[in-house]
């Protein structure tokens, strides 16, 4: 995000300032500014932990005095808490989870994906004086800035005048630990919703087994409660990076794939010939997984058994 | 405890092939099934389950044409008390802050204790109405929720972060809450509940009744205007294995086979 930010200030003519929002946070003010020309620190305790609507004030404040063109912040469980409830309160216009971004004829141009990336739209943003945008994680390859911008950092002393009464943060839930870690897993077998019903999981079981792989799986299927969370690749599950991943059923949403794409070799077995999966994998099946399951299985072990003999 | 639930009727294309139509800015819809959003889904079976527990009315409203209909016969049939359509030519190509505008004109003029969306729809993904209802109603809101527990005046409510990490939070009430799936097991329609539903009313509401005007809603009302819709670009394919079941088994076994894997 900030390659791209300092990319479109320079475009626009325009400076890229960074701003931090936390509590102790000072010491990684300086990482910033070799991106931006200013770095703006508000440290408050009160910023300790994410508050959409103490966020929201401070940013309001600062969009206010410094009119910036854009502002851009991660489509993250943060930013879609905070961007679109900040746009409405200062009337500026927003697009949320872009995959890119460009000023045209003094218009901003995004682009991002529908219906669960299956395809793509370039949308314009209505002209406003400052622009919103929530920008998708690991869209854009980070590069080493080159000059390092060397930036202005400024403390800025904006308290929160009143405290927020709406809601209060109480505590992190952590995960419940135990079960499997398929994080240390050399193989993985992942099931997605093209696994239709729970009474399939078992043949895909039987596939890893025999394999010597672990059962993993995308969010769905954890939705459903068909295998338990800490099973669940992706964003909102874990990020492995197996020698091998087979994907049954799985169409590739950008979640999942953030979670596999790094996987040395990856085999998707998919229905949809257009399914994003395709993209991000070495090899790819379009056909029916009920059929190419079984026929894997056997012959699987077919090979194993003629090694063992 | 009176609650809505805001409910998009929508395409289900998880495992459907997608083709662009002639105007080029839209998904041609011939043959695709229409549902209500998954997220939705939850965030219905979330408000029903409150309403079992605390009594109270449960009222859907949707925004879509007269084929929108099935969606909030579901919602009836899953235990919704009230249904609400609103429904004119001129709320098409509204994105989601006009989407927000003119479910806010309807639910201001209803009681809610409690208004749930889903985190985000399955066709536009844009997750951004729960937030900007919230702000025009005035009200807190918390997106992405995984588990809720009423109190008097407050909710408890656990937000998804990343990595299977949660945070606890304690909103006041009134609220907007944007339910993330896998919030609970929703439940199958009983034939009965179609029934019953299909004989319940459903309200609907045109602009005229919203005090909106025609620059409020569709294009000229909203923040994003599509220009061109497409197909993503390939950038890296994988090597397609091709043959019968068996043959393409065969072919993933000895490519396993050769790098050691089995």
């Amino acid at each position: 995000m900030l390659t791209k930010g300092r990319e479109l200030a320079e475009k626009v003519g325009a400076e890229l300032t960074a701003v931090m929002l936390g509590k102790d946070i000072k010491e990684h003010a300086k990482n910033l500014a070799e991106y931006a020309k200013n770095v703006l620190v508000v440290e408050d305790s009160r910023f300790e932990n994410f508050n959409s609507e103490a966020y929201r004030r401070i940013l309001s404040a600062l969009i206010t005095e410094h009119k910036p063109v854009l502002v851009l912040m991660g489509h993250t469980s943060y930013g879609v808490d905070l961007a679109p409830r900040l746009a409405a309160a200062m009337n500026l216009p927003l697009a949320t989870d872009c995959i890119d971004l460009a000023f045209e004829d003094g218009a901003l141009a995004v682009t991002r994906q529908m219906y669960g990336g299956k395809v793509n739209v370039k949308a314009h943003i209505r002209k406003a004086e400052t622009h919103i945008a929530t920008v998708r994680q690991a869209t854009f390859a980070p590069l080493k800035p080159t000059p390092p911008a060397n930036g202005q950092i400024t403390e800025i002393a904006l308290p929160l005048t009143e405290e927020i009464q709406e809601k209060r943060f109480i505590q992190y839930v952590l995960p419940t630990p135990g079960g499997v870690d398929i994080t240390a897993a050399e193989k993985l077998v992942g099931v997605g919703r093209g696994i239709k019903d729970a009474a399939n999981i078992p043949m895909v079981e039987d596939l890893a087994k025999t394999m010597g792989a672990v059962l993993s799986c995308s969010r769905p299927i954890v939705d459903k409660g068909w295998l338990p969370t800490d099973r669940q690749v992706g964003t909102s599950g874990k990020t492995v990076k197996p020698k091998l991943y087979i994907a049954l059923g799985i169409s590739g949403a950008f979640q999942h794939i953030l979670g596999m794409k790094s996987s040395d070799l990856i085999i998707a077995i998919n229905k949809d010939p257009k399914a994003p999966i395709f993209s991000f994998s070495d090899y790819g099946v379009v056909e029916d997984l009920f059929k190419v399951v079984p026929a894997l299985k056997a012959k699987v072990a077919e090979i194993q058994s003629k090694k063992s003999a | 405890m009176d609650i809505v639930i805001c409910a998009k009727h929508v395409p289900e294309t998880a495992e459907a092939e997608l083709k662009i139509d002639a105007t080029g800015k839209n998904v041609d819809k011939t043959g695709l099934v229409y549902d209500i959003n998954e997220w939705d889904d939850y965030a219905l079976e979330e408000a029903v389950r409150m309403r079992e527990k605390q009594g109270g009315t449960v009222t859907a409203i949707t925004i879509g044409a007269d084929d929108s209909d099935s969606t909030l016969r579901k919602c009836m049939a899953r235990g919704a008390d009230k249904a609400i359509r609103m429904t004119d030519p001129k709320f098409n190509g509204s994105d989601g802050y006009a989407i927000a505008k003119i479910l806010h004109s309807a639910i201001k003029t209803l009681h809610y204790d409690l208004i749930l969306t889903g985190a985000q729809a399955g066709d536009d993904g844009s997750s951004m109405v729960g937030p900007i209802l919230a702000e025009l109603l005035k009200i807190p809101h918390v997106t992405m929720v995984k588990k809720i527990e009423l109190g008097t005046g407050v909710a408890k409510v656990n937000r998804e972060l990343e990595g299977g990490l949660e945070e606890l939070i304690e909103v006041k009430l009134p609220a907007v809450f944007s339910v993330q799936t896998g919030i609970n097991e929703p439940r199958y329609v009983s034939i009965m509940g179609i029934r019953k539903a299909m004989q319940k009313e459903i309200k609907v509401m045109t602009l005229a009744d919203t005090g909106l005007t025609e620059n409020d809603v569709g294009p000229t009302g909203s923040w994003t205007m599509i220009e061109t819709m497409y197909v993503p670009p390939v950038e890296k394919q994988a090597e397609f294995l091709k043959g019968s079941p068996e043959e393409v088994a065969t072919k993933i076994a000895e490519i396993l086979k050769a790098k050691g894997l089995i």
